[in-house]
């Protein structure tokens, strides 16, 4: 068995890696499980991040990242590229299992997974996935230079990722349920007056066109049900998130939505010793800094808990 | 044991798709961050593995190649067997789950 430790923090976005500095410098030594091909988070995504404040100029996500990750490093927190596959949080020794099945044991832990893209969940949608179905923007947008493409989805990372996709798009049209969008005014704007863009309102996509690669969609009238086809090469699918809390079932409270549930304004979550923070938990605001402001809270509290413990 | 190679759009006949042992060809570029999360994973898998060569392309310098194989997602891991493409994987993956794709080849 190895040693116990006194905190294990699970996931590396904002919010993971600030509750690794706090804890770190307060010497708690944290453990850090960053995730095997998620490290860094949904920042790492993204590209420019104009509102973290202090980057006046704005800075790109993915350098954002490994400054915190570095930020992290320097004060000792220890920071292992795996996954987590297994977790027992009862009782006063929580155990967690990585993807190579170790096994570790801590006094306290602090869960950061975040969350993932939702899925249409289209048959066609699966199959095209990579020949011109994408989920990342910044990733894939490059290939589809002067072709017609469709991002569906309403809110403030459908209409990034959009206006981000006229850089290299001949038209990019957003695809949306309501006539309206939820995204911000200065989004909205960016979009709206963009003459690359085209919006398809009260539309729903009913299936992906394509043998091989995406040729088309099926779109269907949310008022009317009439179905129409939009000729596309490329889709990139934004229409939210889901909280990655497939491990915590029966091991803590989660909401109908899968949400770790915390008795705000703290982090602490049904669990003693148990803490929670970022978009795990948080379906509201969902921001980079409120992500690090909780991992910080959470740190926090790990700090109280683990002293009141002695 | 090797490290990676580094393919083109001019060497990617040669180095690729006449090579006599299986390359496994990254299609990269800098500014995708899952590609810089599978970048390590492949210099492990090139170290560790006599039997296949790791090629990185990057989709940038390129467009070449990208467009002939109809990539539109990275990263796509392409394996190339006496000039065909055998096996093609596409987006980020555990080390663990890319050794049981390339099982076969390794």
């Amino acid at each position: 068995m190895s040693e116990l430790r006194e905190v294990i923090i699970i996931g590396s976005g904002p919010a993971g890696y600030t509750a690794a500095v706090y804890a770190a410098r307060a010497q708690l030594k944290p453990l850090v499980f960053e995730g095997a091909v998620t490290a860094g988070g949904a920042l790492m995504n993204t590209t420019e991040v104009e509102n973290f404040p202090g980057f006046a100029e704005g800075i790109m996500g993915p350098a954002l990242m490994e400054s915190m990750r570095a930020q992290a490093d320097r004060f000792g927190a220890e920071l292992i590229t795996d996954d987590v596959t297994a977790v027992d949080l009862a009782g006063d020794i929580k155990s967690v299992t990585d993807g190579s099945g170790r096994t570790f044991t801590a006094k306290s832990v602090i869960l950061a997974m975040g969350s993932g893209y939702r899925e249409l969940g289209l048959p066609n949608e699966k199959r095209l996935s990579g020949h011109g179905v994408s989920w990342c923007a910044t990733c894939d947008g490059f290939f589809f230079r002067d072709q017609d493409i469709a991002v569906v989805g309403g809110g403030d990372s459908a209409l990034e990722e959009a206006t981000f996709l006229t850089r290299f798009a001949n038209t990019v049209t957003l695809i949306h349920r309501r006539d309206g969008l939820r995204a911000s005014k200065i989004m909205q704007e960016r979009a709206l007056s963009n003459p690359k863009m085209r919006f398809a309102w009260n539309s729903a996509v009913d299936d992906v066109l394509g043998d091989a690669k995406v040729s088309g969609l099926v779109l269907r009238d949310t008022n009317t049900g009439q179905t129409r086809e939009l000729a596309v090469t490329g889709l990139f699918v934004a229409i939210g998130h889901d909280p990655r809390s497939e491990l915590l079932p029966g091991q803590v409270a989660l909401d109908e939505a899968g949400y770790v549930i915390v008795d705000a304004p703290s982090t602490r979550t049904s669990v003693p010793g148990v803490f929670a923070c970022g978009d795990l938990v948080d379906h509201t605001y969902r921001q980079a800094i409120t992500a690090a402001g909780t991992g910080c809270a959470a740190a926090l509290d790990a700090e109280r808990y683990l002293a009141a413990a002695e | 044991m090797g490290a990676t190679i580094k393919v083109s759009d001019a060497s990617f006949a040669a180095d690729v798709l006449q090579s006599d042992k299986p390359v496994i060809v990254d299609f990269w570029a800098e500014w995708c961050g899952p590609c810089r999360m599978v970048g390590p994973i492949l210099e492990e898998i090139a170290s560790e593995n006599d039997s296949i060569v790791v090629a990185k392309l990057n989709v940038d310098e390129n467009p070449q190649t990208s467009a002939s194989y109809g990539i539109t997602s990275i990263p796509t891991l392409n394996v190339y067997q006496g000039g065909e493409v055998v096996k093609s994987i596409i987006g980020a993956k555990p080390k663990a789950a890319l050794l049981a794709d390339l099982a076969p080849y390794l």
